[in-house]
């Protein structure tokens, strides 16, 4: 195996003439945070889809985790861990019935689940929480568990969509701290995000504008090429540049 | 006088075992004509106080009053005076941008012409596609039509719950540039929003967080009332960096905050303490800059305190 | 009235503009009063059916061309022993069988008496039912001719007449079914969604905050159901009369006074589900149940009530639908006035007021 987590060569998504996503090639390394930025309607969620094989490219390569996207979903999708704001776990179940179902769908042993449940409750803190619905739980802390629930069968690659969003910025840093803790055991990370400093945070950042991706490099290396002197005003100047709005 | 009265309102929702305290009593007063910002993270309590203060909720204790009127007492003739948004996008997807904005202009007693003044800075922009069904709009688009349909009655009080929640960074941008030529016409707004960076856009702001109330002060009251020295540091290794920074005996915090790591430092000591505490740790060049606080340092610092 | 005109403008947009729901709307009426009408009828034709005659003598082969000459049978088969009618069955070739006794002319020209037996496939039982029906007839119908030919002294004679529809046909049972069904459909079901939906979408909010008193979203969002319904009720009525034949005997002002008043009954139901529910699915699922099961079931439309074990008669009381069908089978096919319906006119309105007031009760002026 190579060191590459997600290879993609021209790839395209287009829904009848409208071209969602237009050509784009990128490298991301493994075990790097890589930040897939973008305005509404750029294109990122249908580029991310593909990724995970939930969507057919129309034309291009990529593979993920070594794996086809066009003839080995099914090995994609056993290798991947997916988390997003809008869904991520069953707010009618309990924390640990939750984490029981996820590791179920990956097919783990019971002793594997039983030892790594603990361990994984006592890491959150969420020991005296363990049978509570989801609901009742702080946002924060749903998506810490979400998160840890998404890396549970210590997936090569985790795709993350918006995590952060309207998080309180205490927890926001405690989730991001989990993030980088996950990127050092050689989990490959890919992000979205519409909080800029988040941006900062990343390994390399690329930030897509009407489907295709206008720029592509460290956050440091970005500020510079852009003259700017903050991530904000990068992805400002390049979002100015889009025709296209969407949702 | 005052617009908006908040006094010691509190509201839970659930049964004794699932009991959440959404507001936990809290007090706050919003001055004719001001930009009022209500900071904080979902699950504050922020869109239980706009129901509440829009008549869609009853609190469970306290009172309030919008433009002299009781929220509950006086619901009805709130209702004809104040403007709403909600969170969701709520207009009629299967209407054009005409049809929605002339039906709520109905519904609210008034014509789109009586009022055009008012949002014509908004309007004007989506007025070219007219015709377009709200539900084909971008995200920028249907929320100015939303801000449209909301004003159209000239509200005396205008409630917009988070706004600018999943909404880019360039339209965001914009929608505040609307919000302060709003405030020139004189129309009191409460806008609630989990970005901290759009707090120094209002005139004031409450910070809110779990049901409480941290502060309710100026942006530049709130910034100032951060005493502790506050240094910016960057380096090549940031993760080692941080860890490093947690260890130093100067330090009360440390977080990291975009390229780089805030340290909240214990009074007494300096950034150049900083550096050479960094320097016996072999870091060469450490960059580190006495800084000012920003909205967000501050909202660390305060739900820090109140844990 | 401004903002109330607007409101049913609004409402109409929405309906105009979900094209594939206005169609079904209004195409479910249709497409149900022709699939009743022509595709599932309880009339059978061209039944085949085998014959095992023992005797073979100018009576039976009289009844057996009789039987032949009918539109409802085919005779397909010829038998000759006992053993072969069981056989016949299992290959499945025949719906039945008729079995004349040897001698059967012998036994009636000096016994005046002779039995015929019909063995039927009950494994459908209602087809069987009308298939040894038939044969009855036919076989009572020649009897009829041959002893009237003797002239004998002292003959009862029973004769049967089919009040109100004479050739037995199922669309006089099925359009009055077929308008409570439609009816409910529409209003119930499409009322309870629409006013839910505005609750997911976060208008209703708006409309909350806004001087718009709350019952005049909830009427102004009722109209326009009324107007669809006030259409479909015109189609059903102009199909049943000249593609079905089956006439409106009674006062059509009366019957489409009576259909209003259901029709109001199932808004006001619909309107009692949205104010209980907070999503589309759930109002649906309660709509469906609640109201279109009852409405099959319970109203007499499908089943007979009569034959129902007593709780169940007791429970379809309570359904709008039976009453409903009820007045407009007396109505429309027998023709009777407002005389003969006003009682039941008088619980429908009864369910619609108790509906109502039960609905506006519950309507939230907040959202909890």
């Amino acid at each position: 195996m190579t060191n590459t987590a997600i290879h993609a060569e021209g790839l395209t998504k287009r829904f009848g003439d409208f071209t969602a996503v237009d050509a784009i090639s990128f490298e991301v390394k493994k075990g790097e945070i890589f930040g897939f930025l973008g305005a509404n309607g750029a294109g990122k969620t249908t580029a991310m889809r593909m990724l995970c094989g939930l969507s057919i490219p129309t034309a291009g390569k990529a593979s993920v985790a070594g794996f086809d996207v066009y003839k080995q979903t099914e090995q994609i999708k056993r290798s991947i861990g997916y988390m997003s704001q809008k869904f991520s776990l069953y707010e009618d179940l309990t924390v640990r019935e939750n984490i029981r179902f996820y590791a179920g769908i990956y097919g783990k042993s019971d002793a594997f689940i039983k030892e790594k449940t603990a361990f994984l409750l006592k890491e959150l803190h969420l020991e005296a929480e363990a049978n509570k619905l989801v609901r009742s739980l702080p946002l924060g802390w749903k998506q810490k568990l979400a998160f840890s629930v998404a890396i549970f069968h210590e997936p090569e690659i985790v795709f993350l969509d918006e995590p952060t969003g309207g998080v309180d910025p205490v927890t926001r840093r405690e989730f991001w701290n989990m993030i980088y803790k996950a990127a050092e055991r050689g989990i490959t990370i890919f992000v979205t995000t519409h909080y800029m400093d988040e941006a900062e945070y990343c390994n390399r950042v690329s930030i897509m504008v009407d489907g295709r991706i206008d720029a592509l490099d460290t956050p440091t290396q970005l500020k510079k090429t852009f003259e700017v002197r903050s991530m904000d005003e990068v992805f400002l100047k390049l979002a100015r540049r889009a025709k296209r709005s969407g949702d | 006088m005052n617009a908006v009265i908040v006094n010691n309102i509190s509201k839970q929702y659930g049964k004794k075992k699932d009991l959440i305290q959404a507001l936990k009593g809290i007090f706050f007063e919003v001055k004719q004509g001001e930009l009022f910002g209500i900071i904080g993270p979902d699950g504050a309590g922020k869109t239980s106080l706009f129901r509440i203060l829009t008549t869609l909720l009853l609190p469970d204790g306290g009172s309030a009053s919008v433009d002299g009127l009781d929220v509950v007492k006086d619901f009805k003739a709130i209702r004809h005076r104040v403007g709403y948004m909600p969170g969701r996008f709520s207009l009629y997807q299967d209407l054009t941008i005409e049809e929605n904005l002339e039906f709520f202009a109905t519904i609210f007693n008034t014509t789109v012409k009586e009022n055009y003044d008012l949002i014509k800075d908004i309007y004007s922009q989506i007025e070219p596609f007219k015709n377009r069904r709200a539900g084909k709009l971008s995200g920028g688009m249907k929320q100015k039509l939303a801000l449209s349909c909301a004003l159209i009655h000239k509200p005396s009080v205008l409630f917009l719950d988070e706004p600018t929640t999943g909404v880019d960074a360039v339209s965001r941008k914009e929608f505040w540039e609307m919000l302060r030529s709003l405030k020139e016409q004189g129309i009191t707004i409460l806008v609630s929003t989990p970005y901290m960076d759009e707090a120094s856009l209002c005139d004031r702001v409450a910070l809110i967080q779990s049901g409480e109330i941290l502060s309710v002060d100026s942006p530049e009251g709130v910034i100032n009332a951060f005493k502790h020295p506050l240094v910016a540091v960057k380096d090549n290794n940031m993760l080692q960096l941080l860890n490093d920074l947690q260890r130093f005996e100067g330090v009360q915090d440390a977080y990291p905050f975009g390229e780089y790591h805030h340290v909240v430092l214990k009074d007494g000591f300096t950034a150049n303490a900083v550096s050479t505490y960094l320097q016996q740790h072999n870091y060469h060049q450490p960059d580190v800059q006495t800084i000012r606080a920003d909205i967000e340092d501050c909202f660390i610092a305060l739900m820090k305190t109140g844990e | 009235m401004k903002q109330f005109i607007s409101f049913v403008k609004k409402e109409f947009h929405h309906i105009a503009r979900d094209k594939r729901t206005l169609f079904i709307l209004l195409g479910m009426p249709i497409m149900q009063i022709l699939i009743f009408g022509f595709a599932l009828t309880n009339e059978v034709k061209n039944s085949k059916i085998a014959i095992l005659d023992q005797s073979n003598d100018p009576s039976t082969q009289a009844l057996r061309s009789e039987l032949d000459a009918s539109r409802y049978f085919d005779i397909t088969q010829d038998l000759h022993s006992y053993q072969e009618i069981e056989a016949a069955f299992k290959k499945g070739k025949i719906k039945m069988a008729v079995i004349f006794p040897a001698r059967l002319a012998n036994d009636l020209d000096h016994f005046n008496t002779a039995q015929v037996q019909l063995v039927a496939d009950a494994s459908d039982p209602n087809v069987a039912n009308t298939l040894t029906n038939y044969a009855t007839a036919i076989i009572l119908d020649y009897q009829d001719r041959i002893t009237n030919n003797r002239r004998l002294p002292y003959t009862i004679k029973t004769e049967m007449r089919m009040l109100y529809n004479p050739q037995l046909k199922g669309a006089y049972s099925f359009v009055p079914g077929v308008m409570a069904m439609v009816l409910m459909l529409v209003c119930t079901l499409m009322t309870a969604i629409t006013i839910v939906r505005e609750k997911e979408l976060g208008t209703m909010e708006i409309m909350l905050v806004s001087p718009m008193q709350p019952f005049k979203i909830v009427v102004a969002k009722a109209v326009p159901y009324l107007l669809l319904s006030i259409v479909n009720i015109s189609s059903i009525l102009l199909l049943s009369v000249f593609v079905l034949d089956v006439p409106v005997n009674g006062s059509l002002l009366l019957l489409i006074f009576e259909s209003i008043l259901f029709t109001l009954t199932c808004l006001a139901f619909g309107l009692l589900i949205s104010t209980k529910t907070d999503s589309q699915q759930t109002a649906m699922f309660i709509a469906l149940t609640g109201m279109f099961l009852p409405t099959i079931m319970l109203s007499g439309f499908m089943f007979p009530i009569e034959n129902m074990p007593l709780p169940l008669r007791i429970l379809s009381n309570i359904v709008p639908a039976k009453w409903f069908y009820y007045i407009v089978k007396e109505v429309m096919i027998k023709g009777l006035g407002i005389t003969a319906v006003w009682k039941e006119t008088l619980i429908l309105t009864g369910m619609l007021l108790f509906l109502l007031v039960l609905s506006i009760r519950n309507f939230k002026i907040r959202l909890a």
